[in-house]
């Protein structure tokens, strides 16, 4: 693929993975892009790799610009392996005795990775590296998303490489904001219910810094998906509100079923909910995939879970959805649990304690149901409904 | 003495091990880290951890 000038001299050189559609559990129904950007001052800098399988074709990409030779200096602003999986041929191609700049942890980190001894140069906060025209700035941002995260900043055209922060899983020809239609901010949403969720703090901290650093931002380029040239402010302001958790008149229902009885009762909190005005999603576990789930999740205020009772316990798929949840830790829910049983029926206690040791505000004990919901039950349901949509 | 964790990362303070690339020798007492110290995984700053 060509490579695309985003600037004079600065150029995206990275790959597409149109099909992959499972990326370590998230689902990418439009595939995604491992962006790579080169730029040629009078001295030639690489900001990161892509995944191994693609080494090739980056080589291929850079060597439509310059000679990879003649590459000065290789940053990696990431380590995890879709942006540094290619950096070993990256390396061999550009010269191993040319310097990698890398955060501290970067180097712990990459070294662990790779057992080959790169001539790795570990940058200080607020370090800059001159190429000629341009100037580089290295910013810490660890744990955005992985303890050895950076963002690059090119001083004269006030441009942001962000590593994964501000991307989104979307491969295509368009490569600008103002090229592509509103649905990417829903594929940037879900990047950053997925990714960078957890560190939602860290976030306010750092926008909080920039703005008082002063930075001028007028390019975003993320590893992955579309560069934001048109209004790099939508994404920043939209990880702001992200970020702070505020969430609307939402509601997810997020359900499994044997027999259908547990999905009659989400019907009917459904119906309840939407009765107080409340925008419902009922999601079935094994029809939805966790990461779509968690973009709801993100700006709902409730999150309703049920299951049925399954051998004294969870169905399997709650386990997986309430492990991943907790890991992402959202904040500012309330919640409520149901389920039908057959005899023992312990569900709804253990979705409450799960929902209650994420913090989540219960509302309800939860309805649970023997066997088959009957109107009264599913009256029951309706009211729980009713009662979540009030207490919103 | 207790462990603390990084609320942030998961980082366990052990006050066996210390952090001796902070300069904080094995045996010191979370309650005895300077205010100043950072998680040394990800930079939080020591009033973001808890007791394990």
């Amino acid at each position: 693929m060509k490579p695309v000038e985003i600037a004079k001299g600065i150029y995206d050189v990275g790959v597409k993975d149109w099909n992959i559609r499972d990326f370590h559990g998230h689902s990418t129904h439009m595939g995604t892009s491992y962006n790579s950007f080169l730029i040629v001052d009078s001295k030639i800098a690489l900001i990161d790799a892509v995944k191994k399988e693609f080494s090739d074709e980056l080589i291929d990409n850079i060597s439509q610009i310059v000679d990879p030779k003649k590459i000065d200096v290789v940053i990696s602003n990431h380590t995890e392996m879709d942006h540094s999986g290619g950096l070993p041929r990256v390396m061999h191609r550009v010269g191993e005795d040319k310097p990698l700049y890398c955060s501290k942890m970067g180097q712990k980190n990459l070294s662990l990775h790779f057992p080959q001894h790169f001539n790795y140069h570990a940058v200080e906060n607020g370090e800059t590296l001159n190429l000629g025209r341009y100037t580089l700035s290295f910013m810490e941002t660890r744990m955005l998303h992985w303890p050895d995260s950076m963002f690059t900043y090119l001083n004269e055209e006030k441009i942001l490489f962000s590593s994964d922060a501000f991307g989104q899983h979307y491969a295509g020809y368009e490569k600008f904001d103002d090229c592509v239609t509103e649905d990417i901010m829903l594929q940037a949403k879900k990047y950053f219910a997925n990714i960078l969720l957890p560190y939602a703090p860290l976030i306010l901290k750092l926008v909080e810094q920039v703005t008082a650093m002063g930075l001028d931002i007028r390019m975003i380029c993320p590893d992955h998906g579309i560069i934001w040239r048109k209004d790099p402010g939508k994404i920043i302001d939209a990880y702001v509100g992200w970020s702070r958790q505020n969430s609307g008149k939402k509601a997810v229902i997020v359900y499994d079923t044997m027999w259908h009885s547990t999905e009659k009762m989400a019907r009917a909190i459904a119906d309840g909910l939407s009765e107080q005005g409340v925008a419902v999603r009922p999601m079935h576990l094994r029809r939805s995939d966790r990461s779509d789930i968690m973009t709801e999740v993100l700006d709902a205020r409730a999150v309703v879970v049920g299951s049925p009772t399954l051998n004294n316990g969870l169905f399997p798929s709650l386990g997986d959805f309430l492990t991943y949840m907790k890991g992402l830790k959202p904040k500012n829910k309330i919640g409520a649990a149901f389920g039908s049983y057959g005899w023992s029926g312990e569900s709804v206690k253990l979705i409450t304690q799960e929902l209650e040791a994420m913090k989540f505000e219960m509302i309800d004990p939860g309805v649970k149901v023997q066997y088959v919901p009957d109107e009264k039950a599913l009256a029951a349901c309706f009211d729980l409904g009713r009662k979540i949509g009030q207490a919103m | 003495m207790d462990r603390y964790v990084c609320t942030v990362c998961g980082y366990v303070y052990d006050p066996a091990v210390g952090d001796p690339d902070s300069g904080i020798k094995p045996g010191t007492p979370f309650e005895d880290i300077p205010d100043s110290w950072e998680c040394p995984i990800c930079g939080a700053s020591k009033s973001d951890f808890e007791k394990e």
